[in-house]
This record gives C-alpha cells, structure tokens and sequence, in this order.
C-alpha cells in the first residue's frame, strides 16, 4: 500500500526527473557534480524557493500571485534605502523584521481587494504588482544601491561551510539556506497540522463546501496573502544581501518560473492540492535545468523556451492525470 | 395597437435602454468623460490641440488590437497571456521574410510581393501559435492561464532564439507606411483599429460564431448539451486571438520600424486591464466591443495626460493598476447592489 503511494506521488517522479536529469548533465559536462557546482544551484535557489513556499499557498487555496516579487523588490529597496540613509549600524534582524513588516503590509493590501472585493486574484495582484513597482519607480527610486548596511554585508558573508576547489575558489553555502529551511518545516507544519492549514485546502477544494462546513473565509485569505507578503519581503532582503546590491527591478519577472515549478511539483492551479516537498522539488528541476544550460553547451537564449517547454509540459502532465478518465483511480488519496 | 406603441417607445428610448440595461458601460461612459474633462482642465493648452489627439491616434491602436485579441479569449472564461509573445514573433517573422525577399534596390512590385509575403506568413504564425494555445486548453485541459503562460514564454523563447536578441532594422519604407502615415486626417493605425472594432462588433453580434461565443463563455456545460462543439470553439477563439495578435505586431513592427523579441511586455496586463475595465467578466460571457473602445481611449487620455503634466511612466504603472482594481471593486459595488435588489 505504502509503495503503490509512493509511486502514485507526483513527488516520486519529480524526484526520478531530477536524477535522471543530472546524469545526463553529469555524464555530458563533469563539471556538474563538482561541490562548487552544488553549492552554486543550492545558492541560486535560496530566494526562489521562499518565494515558491508562497506561491504553494496561494495555488493550494485555489488562487494566483503574480505581485510576490514586486513586494519583495519593493520591501527591500525600501529598507536598505532607509537603512543606509539613516547610516544605520545594528542588527541585521532589524532589516529583516522591517522588510517582512513591508511585505505583510503590502500582503494586506492584496487580501483586502480578494477577499472583501471577492475580486479574481490574478487580476488584483497584476494590478497591484502594477502599482507596488511603479509607485517604487516613481517615488522612491530607480537607481541600484551598492553599500549596504554593514550588518548585511556580514550576513552575506556568514557560511554554513566553505569548500575550497583545484582552481582555489572558495564556495561557500550561505546561512540563508537556514531561512529556507525553517520556512519551510513552518509551512509544511501550518499546511498539515493547523486548523488555517485545512482550511486553505478546504478553500481550493471548494469554497462554498468550506464556508459550509464553518471555516471562516476572510481569515484564511486574510493568512494566506499577509503570510505570502511577509515571507516576500524576508526573500527581497535575503535576495538583496546575497547580491550584496539593492536593485529594484532583478527580481521582476521571476514570477512566471516560481509558478512554474510549484505546479510542475504537483500543486494544482484548480486548488486543493500541493505539498511543500513537491514545491521544492519542483524549484530543484527548475535551477537544474536553466542553471545547467550552460554546461550542456547551449547558448543562455535559449532559456525561455526551456521555461515554456517545462510549463506547458509540467501542467500538460497533471492536466492529463486529473482528467475525468482517470478521476476515479486518483480519489483514493 | 398596443404593440405598435412599445414598438415606437422601444425604437425611442432604445439608446437609454440599452445603456441603463448596461451599468458598465454607462459607467464607462462617465469615467471616460471625466478623464478626458480632467485632462482638458489640468492642461488645456497642450491636451485639446490637433497634434495630441493625432499622436493618440497613433499610439493606442496597437494595444487596442491587443485588447481586442485578448476579449475574446476572455469572453470564453479563459486568458491568453500569451498575446504579446505571438505579437512579437509574428513582427520577427515578418521582419526577416522581408530582409530576405527584398533585395537591395527591388523595384516597387517586388517590395509590395515581399510585403504581402511577408504578412501572410506573420498571419501564418500567429494563427499557428493560437492554434496550439487552444490545441493545450482544449485537448489537454490544461487550464487557460497556464497553458498561455507557458507559451508565452516559449513564444518569445523562440524569438529570442532567432534573433539572438538583438532587434532587427533596415525594413522598406513602404512598409512602415502602415505605422507612421495618415489617409487624410486618420493615421493608418487608427483606421485598422476601427475597421478590427467593427469587425469583431459584427462577429460577435451578428454571426453564429459570436452567440455561440457568449453562450459557452455564460455556462459551458450548457452550451456542450445544445449542440455546440466547445473544443472547436475553444481552437477557433484562441486561433483567432493569435491571428489577431500577430497584426497587432505587424502595426508595432510597421510603427517602431524595427522587430524586437521583447517589445511591449508590459501590454498583456494593459491589454487585461482594458477588457475587465471595458466590462468584460473574467469569468466569461459577458463583454461588449464599445466597452473595450471605451476603455482604450480611457487609457490612451490618462497616459498622454499624465506624460503632459510630466509625470514618469512609472508613475503611468501605478495609476494603471490602480485604476484597473479600482474599477473591478466598482463594478463590485454595482453588481452586489442590483443582485441585492432582485431578491
């Protein structure tokens, strides 16, 4: 019973699409399975996955945030601009909590239109994604900041370990990756264990089967959106740190690869299903493949037809598998 | 008798009737003036002279074709995020079949040969490119969004991929006659906007295709059990929104003079943003071709206004955004109210 789960489990097949990925990658460039080549996706994927984290949310409840990485850009331009006007010299996690503050606010924003409103939520996060980066450009700035206050400088330099290579480069794996995990194990535990947790799977499920059955609707778009904006403004300011540069328009755009992988890692676009170990797999395939272009030899151009491809692909597949054909053999999980 | 009365009232009060039937629209109408009366008072000497109203001519027409394409996609419940990608590759395409065509010093015929070529192969790929879209919603149910999405990316992948990024130049000149001259008083772009609006105004209201239309897009399952073929329509819908889309490029390609794999991102939120403020339902089913004109000259006074009173176009992203929620959380407002009503 145990086995036929987990060879039903999209996980399982995102996990062999992985391996079998990397061999390939692995068996054409050697270069793939160096430590440096590692610590290098690993480090490429530190922001993406907090934002996926997000993303898993919003799809499980049925919902669509294109607005993350305009709050995140956003929360974090804001502070280091704040930071480093004010000559500030304290604790990085004086940053961190005003970057989060930001982003709930901005989060509440978004819950408010969706759920008081009942607007579609890919139409109110365009729009506010509209809003949030033009009223960035427009009032706060365009220009990139490259000093930042030193305790993010120091942050960018704390390693969880360094490995030094034949060429004498020294990798390192951020402590970022720590931020990663504990936000992960938090929305694996809210997902599964919490009554907001039911409630957004019931609410993806079927929103007039949740209100019935007494979970409080607001609330949990209330949760969802601020939770979503929080943990943005906390990926701008990681993201910031790594860069070691506060530039208000990198991040734009990579909304389109973060719903990619969390659906490629099983999340349904229709609600009610997705885990975090899907999520995050699914980011995994997502670096591998356009980090490791590269290495294969193909041009960086071809990038965008590889996203496409994964998309349609991804989806293509749990489209099929959810399909009414198949619908009875899937109710059993 | 009575009959021949109501008939006379209705032929009357048809114009009332409809717009009151209408709140959107009749709301757009007042939107559309106050925005324009706005724009009037805050810069009377430069907003209400000849030469604004003709540059506006000549630049909403290319969004609006976008918009259009967009509506009916939307009018089925779906999207077609990937407008601005077919747009772009269609103008890419285009562009290149007429470098390679025309040779330097060609004659006048063997131009206007290339030229045609040229827009029949841009025709092509954009009804190809929406031929897939609705071969990934329709066959494959994957769901609208993503479906587009993932074609847009791939689109534009594909694109870039050709032209390796760069923009391509050194088009005939008779070409981008149809972005940057005029026939008396109306610029090129400005009648191809018009003749798609009233185009689409036929087909939607006077062809099968367009009831079919509204009626898959007001309930699906109920459409199928009359008798109509939903996957067909889906296919047709979106193949008709890439055709669409790629004579919107061919306008852009004509206007910049030059084809680029990344013009215009920013016209897929512009182009959803005009059809849910034009009243398109996102939902699907509901939508009118004079709520879309409405909305995209709406726009087209807002930008040229705020440009005026020197504003920067970041500035125009915030104010389009916020416009486009302001709006839907008006029509919430309405909607609720009159719902509230009836019971």
């Amino acid at each position: 019973m145990k086995m036929k789960k987990l060879f039903s489990s999209n996980e399982f097949y995102v996990a062999l699409t992985i391996i079998g990925l990397s061999l390939l990658i692995g068996s054409v460039n050697k270069a793939f399975f160096t430590a440096g080549n590692m610590i290098d996706l690993a480090r490429g994927s530190i922001v993406m996955a907090i934002f996926a984290l997000g993303t898993l949310m919003v799809i499980i409840s049925g919902g669509i945030d294109v607005s993350f990485p305009a709050i995140a850009s956003f929360s974090m331009y804001v502070t280091t601009k704040v930071l480093t006007s004010c000559n500030f010299q304290g604790s990085v996690w004086v940053a961190f909590a005003m970057a989060g503050a930001i982003g709930l606010v901005l989060g509440l924003i978004n819950a408010t239109f969706i759920s008081f409103f009942k607007l579609p939520t890919l139409i109110v996060t365009l729009g506010t994604a509209s809003m949030f980066s033009g009223f960035m450009l427009a009032f706060i700035g365009v220009r990139e900041l490259s000093i930042l206050p030193p305790s993010m400088v120091d942050f960018s330099k704390l390693n969880l370990f360094e490995i030094t290579s034949k060429d004498h480069f020294v990798y390192g794996l951020p402590a970022a990756v720590l931020i990663v995990v504990a936000l992960a194990l938090l929305v694996w535990f809210i997902l599964k264990y919490t009554m907001i947790g039911r409630g957004i799977y019931a609410l993806g499920g079927d929103r007039v089967a949740a209100e019935r059955a007494g979970f409080n609707i607001h609330a949990i778009l209330f949760f969802i959106y601020s939770f979503v904006g929080f943990i943005s403004g906390i990926a701008g300011l990681v993201h910031t740190s790594l860069m070691r540069n506060s530039n208000p328009v990198t991040l734009i755009g990579t909304e389109l690869t973060v719903i990619a992988a969390v659906v490629l890692g099983g999340a349904r676009i229709s609600g009610g299903h997705g885990t975090v170990l899907g999520s995050i797999l699914g980011l995994l395939l997502v670096t591998i493949m356009t980090n490791s272009l590269i290495l294969l030899g193909v041009p960086s151009y071809w990038q965008r037809v590889v996203i496409g491809l994964l998309i349609v692909i991804g989806t293509g597949i749990t489209a099929q598998k959810r399909s009414p054909k198949r619908a009875g053999a899937e109710s059993g999980c | 008798m009575s009959s021949n009365e109501t008939r006379i009232d209705l032929a009357k009060f048809s114009f009332l009737r409809y717009m009151s039937r209408d709140g959107n629209l009749m709301r757009l109408v007042l939107i559309t003036a106050a925005i324009f009366a706005l724009m009037s008072i805050l810069s009377p000497d430069r907003f209400l002279t000849f030469d604004n109203f003709d540059s506006m001519a000549y630049q909403f027409p290319e969004f609006g074709i976008l918009s259009l394409a967009m509506m009916i996609t939307m009018l089925t419940g779906g999207i077609d995020l990937s407008i601005v990608g077919i747009a772009n590759l269609s103008g890419v395409f285009a562009a290149l079949m007429m470098l390679h065509t025309i040779p330097d010093g060609a004659s006048t015929s063997q131009i206007l040969t290339g030229i045609m070529a040229a827009v029949l192969l841009a025709m092509a790929t954009g009804a190809g490119c929406g031929f897939i879209n609705g071969l990934l919603i329709a066959k494959i149910n994957i769901p609208p969004i993503l479906a587009t999405l993932g074609t847009m990316q791939f689109f534009t992948g594909i694109a870039i991929v050709v032209t390796k990024g760069y923009a391509i130049f050194g088009l005939p000149d008779q070409f981008s006659f149809i972005g940057n001259e005029a026939i008396g008083i109306f610029p090129v772009p400005f009648l191809i906007f018009a003749a798609f609006a009233w185009l689409f105004s036929l087909l939607l209201n006077k062809t099968g295709y367009g009831t079919k239309l509204y009626m898959m897009g007001t309930n699906a399952t109920a459409a199928k059990f009359s008798g109509i073929n939903n996957t067909m329509m889906l296919v047709k819908t979106y193949m008709l929104s890439g055709l669409v889309a790629a004579l919107a490029g061919l306008v852009i390609v004509a206007r910049t003079n030059s084809a680029k794999a990344d013009y215009g991102t920013s016209y897929t939120l512009q182009a959803i943003l005009i059809a849910v403020m034009g009243g398109v339902n996102p939902n699907g089913g509901f939508g009118t071709i004079a709520g879309i004109v409405l909305a995209v000259l709406t726009l087209q006074f807002l930008s040229s206004g705020f440009n005026m009173l020197g504003f920067s176009n970041f500035f125009k992203d915030f104010i389009w955004g916020a416009v486009l929620i302001f709006i839907m959380v008006v029509n919430f407002i309405f909607n609720n109210r009159r719902a509230k009503r009836r019971k």
